[in-house]
């Protein structure tokens, strides 16, 4: 477990995590803007898994290529499974 | 229960102290009770207690995965105040403070809760403002507030950098008088000692590891040591609210994250206050009996459940000691740790039923669990007894978010990252 984040950007290899910003539950798919019940958008913006193990998550790499990626990062053990370009992981709402 | 005073400490004296009673019962679990909480951190042992003291009810069991003192009510900084202006916030933290007040007194157990005064700096006009701002609505609302020129905050606290220099040039404060501190370890024993004297059974390295059903009820849970039943479930574990919540199949707007504290080597008594600044990040200071300055910052900003915490934020919070405190450069840290908490979209707690009839969720604590365990634990009582919110505890539902009754009080939540 480090005490500092080594987080494999695809574009500028491993960096340290202050170098980046973090970006919240990449797990969660937008609903459609057609949506209209607000019960949806209230579980979409409010509600969080929050698990202990694996997380898949948003980072942005502010202080180097200011990509979006996301990460696999386990709450627990702090370990880094991999990271992907965020706009290859997106998923269709 | 034996009572403690200074005829028994001197009577204990003359037998060496090695005949003290316990402190509390170490029972095994019944098979089914009126009220069960899980979790015996201080807002569930307080929950046991007014349950016992203020509805009469004392078939009840507290439920511990360790040991009694051992989660974040033994990991914090001890700090207690009632310095808020929003909406619900008012009035149920100053009836926490109230609570503090007595607390030694109502539970015959030293928690050492020491007024020394909270002081809140500002460091430029708008924030001077919104102190003032703060102090005058606590005003209104009877708490005491005092607005202190930069002069008089020079006079209170010397150590601080009021030279031209200073990188948060200080221009005033607010002052309450009636906050400080309080033994965190000292609030723990002596709730768990109280509701044992009441008959409340406290069952440590008894893990919750299901909730048991009927439809849409809880009627007891599954544990490391057995099926216990029970019509009340109530739910008191923050830090790893959502990991037990899941177990009833709930998903909350709760993240748990890791929030960092800080011990310096002992010094002489310099910082005679509880001391926050919100200058370059969130800072707050205290100076334990020991000598200790202990010191904390914001969270980590990325939800985690390793109880260690990241090199960047150590840097910051030691920066904003020294920019604050030259003198603070000199001192080696003696201990450094992390706590898990949970943090919610509005940095307001949950005290409340929930969706699940039988189930009660209290949880969302946020930075300030401990200065709230009183009042976290009177409300929540009054919640599973009647089965009904108090007056007092209304505001911190489940359904806020939905509704638009959002507590916003100090700009925190989970989205640190948007902020």
């Amino acid at each position: 477990m480090s005490p500092m984040l080594l987080l494999p950007c695809p574009y500028c290899g491993p960096r340290d995590h202050s170098e980046f910003r973090y970006g919240g539950d990449a797990g969660k798919p937008r609903p459609s803007l057609a949506e209209t019940d607000r019960t949806v958008w209230h579980d979409h913006v409010f509600l969080f898994d929050n698990p202990k193990g694996a997380h898949k998550e948003y980072w942005q790499h502010v202080l180097g290529c200011r990509r979006w990626l996301v990460v696999e990062r386990n709450t627990l053990t702090q370990e880094i499974a991999g990271s992907t370009p965020a706009r290859d992981a997106r998923t269709a709402p | 229960m034996s009572r403690y005073s200074a005829l028994a400490l001197a009577r204990n004296a003359l037998s060496g102290h090695d005949r003290w009673p316990r402190a509390w019962r170490s029972p095994e679990p019944r098979s089914n009770y009126d009220a069960i909480i899980v979790g015996g951190g201080g807002h569930g042992l307080a929950t046991a207690y007014y349950l016992a003291a203020n509805h009469g009810m004392t078939r009840v069991a507290v439920l511990e995965k360790g040991y009694i003192g051992s989660g974040n009510v033994g990991r914090n900084t001890t700090i207690v105040r009632s310095d808020y202006m929003i909406g619900g916030n008012t009035a149920f933290f100053e009836h926490s403070l109230k609570l503090w007040e007595g607390l030694s007194q109502t539970l015959n157990f030293n928690v050492m809760y020491s007024p020394r005064g909270k002081v809140a700096l500002a460091h430029d006009p708008g924030g001077f403002d919104g102190l003032a701002r703060r102090g005058n609505i606590m005003r209104l609302n009877g708490i005491d507030a005092e607005l202190l020129e930069r002069a008089e905050v020079e006079k209170l606290l010397p150590y601080l950098d009021y030279s031209k220099q200073a990188r948060f040039p200080i221009l005033g404060a607010l002052l309450q008088r009636r906050a400080g501190t309080a033994r965190h370890d000292a609030v723990a024993w002596g709730y768990a000692r109280a509701a044992d004297a009441f008959g409340v059974e406290i069952i440590e390295n008894c893990e919750v590891t299901g909730f048991l059903r009927d439809g849409n009820r809880v009627t007891g849970v599954e544990t490391s040591r057995g099926k216990i039943l029970s019509s009340k479930t109530a739910i008191a574990v923050a830090g790893h609210t959502s990991d037990v919540a899941r177990l009833a199949g709930l998903r909350l707007p709760v993240e748990s994250h890791v929030l960092q504290a800080f011990v310096s080597e002992p010094i002489k008594p310099m910082v005679h206050h509880v001391v926050g600044s919100g200058a370059g990040d969130l800072f707050y200071l205290s100076q334990s009996d020991k000598g200790g300055l202990i010191f904390g910052g914001h969270i980590d900003g990325f939800n985690s459940y390793a109880q260690r915490g990241a090199l960047p934020t150590v840097r910051t919070v030691a920066e904003c000691a020294v920019a604050l405190i030259p003198a603070a450069s000199r001192l080696r840290l003696l201990r450094h740790w992390g706590g898990i908490q949970d943090m919610t979209p509005d940095g307001s707690p949950f005290i409340c039923r929930t969706q699940i009839t039988g189930l009660y969720l209290n949880g969302g604590w946020c930075y300030q669990g401990f200065k709230a365990t009183p009042a976290s634990g009177w409300t929540y009582a009054h919640t599973i007894a009647k089965d009904e919110e108090h007056e007092l505890n209304r505001c911190y539902s489940l359904d806020r978010f939905e509704t638009g009754a959002e507590l916003d009080e100090f700009g925190i939540g989970n989205w640190t990252y948007k902020q």
